[in-house]
């Protein structure tokens, strides 16, 4: 009998090419994905290089770091901006890879683009210039961010050298409870483990909760893995992942669909394979969470007090300078906290559930007077189902408006940018010190909860508001 | 491209004793513009270097001529969040080439080593220590030594192992890079595609 393997270990042993001795392994990548921001110097090292790119089939690039949300049929104002889409453009047709620029219909965030356009398949290795890569690990892909210098190795030799991971398991037993979304299974885990509770492992997450979430739900999950300091997650394929897989345009199709199939089966770990952290926690201690802080870790459920430097894992310096960022105190409580902005998007919440989620809320309801809110689909693809589906009929009713695709106030690398000591009530992954401009102050959350916010113009638990209803 | 050559840098360091420094801080995306490798060291730790007017926060250790060197010490954590190796670059075109801490991001220890710096991991304990020695006289000078894997305070002669991979310190010490070591094997990598179903 053989030994029993972890899905990590299936799939990444499946790409080793080569073990160095004393050293990484040599891991063939099945999917590249680029963008404009991290890639240009790695083509600039290629042309310095005189190489070509391996396999240009493997390689997609799309635009989204760094485009405007609004008029995006005018040129981008910011030169450097501009400049930065020109090069991906230019880079792209020299090399033969296929481009979904600006204005492209299937253009977004490439997060959400890749697993929407059935390029991101269960059982692949999966590598792109940018942290959240690990989203599509919830299709049981090894996906994980790398470094321009990487950029260049993949586009040059369709290889990049790891050492592997440890690996973990998160275990999520039992049914989360009312206004509990992916979103804040994935804070909690983030506020139990810390900022850095990850850090040299992949993780796997397990149990009931994972296994009745949607596709939308699981890349929220494995897109926010990265914020506990993994490299990435990843959970097995099931029926669930081969529905939302078939059909799509590039995904696999008739005898190629079928031979995979039965492979993709196999995608899961074994009974009695061993991990080198197995961590559990139970659904029903989970209720919606917010950050009050400035690292992801620094979360809580929203009903909760801000706690005491003594009680959380960070060096209390630390910790007092991250409140005293925020403009918080120890013990405060979360609920009324004033918000300035409410972002929902981003290549953690920028899918159509999210904006399902964000309407079932502010149906009937109206934006609050003291609230700007900032709503960006992450790509043409779901901007369309929020018009087929009648959701922009219902924000439109509601005072909100819709933006164009793209990462936006995420990382607020183009113009929407939340003005300094202003607060934010966002959907997307990251709070740290002028993430979203210079001085803005973020707090991370549900879809639900950044609607109860928009529609109360403070932190609300989105509980009260769906017992309304 | 590939890095300069690293064996021993001898160094006054400079003290960053904050924990979880990410990499948005070290450099904000709105600085992420350029399509060339040059000039990030300017923006290096842009919002805790600068005021709104672009002026230099007095209270910022980079703005204190006291410390200078080409170590910098971070707290535990160092170098989280981003993947962005516009980061590295900035630490690299200050004039940093090594950067030390009890605990690193794994992208950014990746993206160091990718651009020629060494990032040291030290116990807590020893962090301390150095931290310590910096406060008491900035000018004390660490001496890392990759050959033999150890950091150690010339003043007291303190000293520390660290952990680096034969390969990867192979590749430092000669200069090598990652992408000359995978296009020697071009062969082997091509049959591999032929083998893979999607």
């Amino acid at each position: 009998m053989s030994t029993p393997k972890t899905l990590f270990d299936k799939v990444w042993d499946a790409h080793v090419i080569r073990q160095v001795k004393d050293g990484p392994d040599v891991l063939f990548i099945d999917r590249h994905f680029i963008h404009e921001v991290t890639s240009p110097v790695a083509f600039l090292g290629l042309e310095g290089r005189g190489a070509p790119v391996l396999f240009s089939e493997r390689t997609f690039a799309t635009a989204d770091h760094n485009t405007p949300t609004l008029n995006q049929h005018l040129p981008v104002a910011d030169p450097l901006s501009a400049n930065q889409l020109d090069a991906l453009e230019r880079n792209a047709a020299k090399y033969g890879i296929s481009h979904w620029g600006l204005g492209h219909i299937k253009n977004g965030i490439v997060h959400v683009v890749g697993p929407e356009n059935g390029i991101t398949l269960p059982g692949m290795t999966i590598v792109c210039g940018d942290s959240h890569t690990s989203t599509h690990g919830a299709f049981g892909a090894i996906a994980f961010g790398i470094g321009t210098s990487e950029v260049e190795m993949v586009l040059a030799t369709q290889c990049i050298m790891q050492p592997k991971p440890k690996k973990m398991r998160i275990t999520v037993n039992g049914k989360t409870g009312k206004g509990v979304l992916p979103k804040d299974v994935i804070l909690y885990i983030i506020s139990q483990t810390s900022a850095s509770g990850a850090t040299g492992y992949f993780v796997e997450y397990a149990g009931e909760v994972f296994e009745n979430m949607t596709m939308e739900g699981r890349m929220t999950v494995c897109n926010m893995t990265i914020e506990m300091g993994a490299r990435g997650g990843m959970i097995a394929p099931d029926q669930t992942t081969l529905d939302y897989l078939k059909g799509r345009e590039l995904s696999p199709k008739g005898e190629q669909w079928d031979k995979l199939v039965p492979y993709w089966q196999t995608l899961k770990t074994d009974e009695g394979a061993t991990f080198d952290l197995d961590l559990t926690f139970d659904a029903a201690n989970i209720e919606p969470q917010i950050t009050y802080g400035t690292n992801p870790g620094l979360g809580t459920g929203v009903t909760h007090q801000i706690p005491t430097a003594e009680s959380v894992k960070d060096g209390s310096a630390s910790y007092k300078k991250s409140l005293q960022y925020m403009g918080f105190a120890e013990n405060e409580s979360m609920i009324g906290k004033p918000v300035d902005f409410v972002f929902l998007g981003s290549c953690t919440n920028g899918r159509i559930e999210d904006f399902r989620a964000f309407a079932s809320i502010v149906k009937g309801r109206h934006k609050a007077d003291n609230i700007t809110a900032w709503l960006v689909p992450g790509s043409h693809v779901v901007e369309k189902q929020i018009q087929e589906e009648g959701i922009l009929d219902i924000l439109t009713q509601a005072g909100f408006e819709l933006r164009q695709p793209g990462c936006s106030a995420c990382l607020a690398m183009n113009e929407d940018k939340i003005p300094a000591g202003k607060y934010a009530v966002s959907t997307s992954n990251r709070n740290f010190e002028g993430r979203q401009g210079p001085g803005a102050r973020t707090l991370l959350a549900s879809p639900l909860v950044a609607a109860a916010a928009a529609v109360t113009g403070v932190v609300t638990d989105p509980r009260i508001l769906i017992d309304n209803e | 491209m590939a890095y300069d050559k690293f064996t021993i840098l001898r160094s006054s360091a400079v003290p960053m004793p904050n924990e979880n420094v990410d990499t948005d801080q070290i450099i904000p995306a709105r600085f992420l513009k350029a399509t060339e490798r040059k000039g990030f060291g300017d923006n290096l730790f842009r919002d805790w270097r600068y005021n709104n007017d672009n002026t230099p926060k007095a209270d910022f250790v980079l703005n204190n001529p006291t410390y200078s060197g080409k170590i910098l010490v971070g707290g535990k954590n160092f170098g989280s969040g981003s993947s962005r190796e516009h980061a590295a670059w900035a630490i690299y075109d200050y004039g940093f080439r090594c950067v030390v801490s009890s605990f690193f991001a794994d992208i950014f220890r990746n993206n160091s080593i990718n651009v020629g710096i060494l990032p040291v991991q030290v116990s807590p304990e020893f962090l301390e220590t150095i931290f310590a020695a910096i406060e008491a006289d900035p000018t004390t000078e660490l001496e890392i030594n990759l050959p033999a894997q150890t950091i150690t305070l010339l003043a007291t002669g303190d000293s520390e192992s660290f952990a680096i991979n034969e390969y990867k310190k192979h590749n430092l010490i000669n200069g090598y890079d990652d992408i000359d070591y995978l296009l020697s094997m071009k062969t082997e990598i091509e049959a591999f595609a032929e083998t893979r179903p999607f």
